[in-house]
């Protein structure tokens, strides 16, 4: 994670004073909890810091309150209880303040068909009463160009496909520069030449400064572009922290190629390793503990007459631990 | 962050309510779905003077009788400037707020379906003032409306009929400046009669996160107060319905002017301004926009 020792190295040391750009806590929540009137509990007492300058990953399968608590720290949603502070500032109290520094697409783009792009924009910037209207042509403009609608900026959004759309949500998100990004699912109804698009230009803005904090249920998509993220599962968050630190909670996979498979998983039971696999002459296990010296269980290999073409550790996918927190596995309690 | 941060943000103009109101005028207004209305009430006096036209074309009076029908339907033959006075009356009582219960009932349960509510909130257009632009720009609509109605009539009646003198329900004459003055104020009257029911349309719009369900009860609501008002074993709930004075607009054609009733209508409208509005006020301020 080279992108996360850079960012820590630009922010100078985290004072949590709040004085520049992208240093801080943008967005702090404490027991956060929502139940609809329905009885339905959304969000479970969330505690959820993203820090400054980050490009935060918010995973959590469909339903399991990403959107409800998007909604409430854009104040849509007021909370059942406890407190959110997005950019230092409560919410949803202040958010005549705050949401001017902060750009936002959630659930999905919705323009107003009858209007072409470039309208809906300036419609958009006209309901910021701090966005400056002399500068405003020139912003759409921009905003257009960033997400590569200029060309199509004078069609009726009715025509956009949802790519189109999608891009025009961005751009309405990108209309002034903004401290803090709240992207839900930003890549949906995108061609990959599309995902790929939006996924640098987020890189981008992140390096201008920008805290990003993105929703996804793309785990890939999560760590290809986030350095830290968050899970949830029923309204509850499970974990969060740096992706590297995350995905290093899923444990690896000792693998082996060579081709004595047989002798070679026997030797490695012998050795106390679990969930072995033999597939062709690839064999599989469970990573043994970490006090376990590994170059001691490759000697123990060769001394068995195992001809060894490759040995070594597969580190944990940020899937694996995410299959792991979200149910399937053992250790749920984050 | 801390707050004074956030507060060296670019100061919001002293202007800042019109850039969202313009924005909201141009949006309700170049809609296909406004224009379409805006088309067919400009097409009823057209209408009612054409067939006054060929009625009277032999030289017979207007209307059997010159009774039935909307009020002033027998002089337009001799005036066309009371072609204006026939088709605000035919419209009131239904065609016309039901263009306005259309509009204000699509307010806010139509962005709520659109979705772009939330992108409005998160602008942030804020909601008060949102709520507020809306009611304005459905208030200009109720005046737009109103004078699309009365210009159309003034332009058919002069093509169609002799315009001069008119003569007043009291039976003396005033001049034709003096009537399309008075003409100019009923439309005034009658949009602001409007008022009451608009704000029942937009409490109605923040009900509801379907555009088309808020359009049909609010004018449901319409329909059914003009029913109670016209059955006269309920004549004790009459004067409380919004509708019940509408017609009096037709008292400024009197000389001199018997104003108690149109008074007796603006503060009926106020009261409904005053209440629906604030309870469109208390539930949009709170409501969570979960669509």
């Amino acid at each position: 994670m080279d992108r996360t020792a850079d960012r820590a190295a630009d922010t100078g040391p985290d004072t949590d004073t709040g004085s520049g750009m992208g240093s801080g806590t943008v967005i702090e929540t404490r027991d956060l909890t929502k139940r609809y009137r329905g009885g339905q509990l959304a969000v479970d007492g969330l505690d959820l810091r993203v820090p400054g300058g980050s490009v935060f990953g918010f995973l959590g399968p469909n339903g399991s309150g990403k959107t409800t608590t998007i909604r409430m720290l854009m104040g849509l949603v007021e909370p059942t209880s406890g407190t959110a502070r997005v950019l230092g500032s409560p919410v949803p109290a202040a958010v005549r303040t705050v949401l001017p520094h902060v750009g936002a697409l959630i659930e999905g783009p919705a323009p107003y068909g009858f209007l072409t792009g470039r309208d809906n924009l300036l419609r958009l910037d006209r309901a910021d009463p701090t966005a400056d209207p002399r500068t405003r042509r020139a912003r759409v403009e921009g905003a257009l160009e960033r997400v590569g609608l200029a060309a199509a900026a004078g069609k009726k959004a009715k025509a956009y496909s949802l790519g189109m759309k999608q891009r025009l949500g961005l751009a309405g998100a990108l209309l002034r520069p903004r401290r803090l990004l709240v992207l839900d699912e930003p890549t949906n109804g995108l061609d990959p030449q599309g995902m790929r698009e939006i996924r640098a230009l987020v890189r981008e803005l992140a390096s201008e400064g920008t805290t990003v904090f993105l929703s996804s249920h793309l785990l890939d998509e999560i760590e290809q572009v986030c350095d830290h993220a968050a899970v949830m599962a029923r309204g509850r968050l499970l974990v969060q922290g740096p992706v590297a630190a995350l995905a290093a909670r899923a444990r690896g996979r000792l693998v082996v190629t060579t081709p004595d498979p047989d002798t070679a998983a026997r030797v490695l039971r012998e050795h106390g390793t679990g969930g072995l696999a033999v597939d062709g002459e690839r064999v599989g296990a469970d990573a043994p503990p970490p006090d376990t010296e590994l170059a001691d269980l490759n000697t123990a290999l060769v001394r068995a007459g195992v001809r060894v073409r490759s040995f070594g550790v597969e580190r944990g996918t940020l899937e694996d631990a995410f299959v792991a927190l979200t149910g399937e596995g053992f250790d749920v309690a984050g | 962050m801390s707050r004074a941060d956030l507060t060296a943000a670019p100061e919001r103009s002293a202007l800042w309510t019109f850039g969202l109101l313009g924005s909201e005028l141009t949006t309700v207004l170049r809609r296909g779905r406004t224009l379409a209305l805006l088309g067919v009430l400009a097409a009823v006096p057209v209408l009612i003077g054409i067939a006054v036209r060929i009625e009277t074309g032999d030289g017979s009076p207007a209307g059997p009788g010159g009774g039935g029908g909307p009020a002033f339907l027998s002089q337009v033959s001799h005036n066309g400037l009371f072609l204006v006075f026939a088709a605000l009356s035919a419209t009131l009582p239904v065609f016309l707020p039901m263009t306005v219960g259309v509009v204000a009932g699509d307010s806010v349960a139509g962005e709520a379906n659109a979705g772009t509510l939330r992108y409005l909130l998160v602008a942030p257009a804020g909601r008060s003032r949102l709520l507020l632009t809306k009611y304005t720009s459905v208030l200009v609509f109720c005046l737009v409306a109103t004078l699309v109605v009365a210009v159309s009539g003034l332009v058919a009646g002069a093509l169609l009929f002799p315009v001069g003198e008119v003569t007043t329900i009291s039976g003396t004459r005033i001049g034709f400046g003096e009537g399309l003055l008075r003409a100019g104020l009923i439309a005034l009257v009658v949009a602001v009669s409007l008022s009451g029911f608009a704000a029942l349309g937009l409490f109605v719009s923040t009900l509801t996160d379907s555009g088309i369900a808020a359009m049909a009860a609010t004018v449901g609501v319409l329909i059914t107060a003009q029913i109670v008002d016209g059955i006269p074993q309920l004549d004790a709930v009459g004067p409380y319905l919004f509708p019940h004075l509408w017609m009096s607009f037709t008292d400024l054609l009197r000389a001199p002017v018997y104003w108690d009733e149109i008074v007796r209508n603006l503060g009926v409208q106020a009261v409904y301004v005053a209440v629906f509005g604030s309870a469109a006020w208390a539930r949009f301020t709170t409501k969570d926009i979960t669509v």
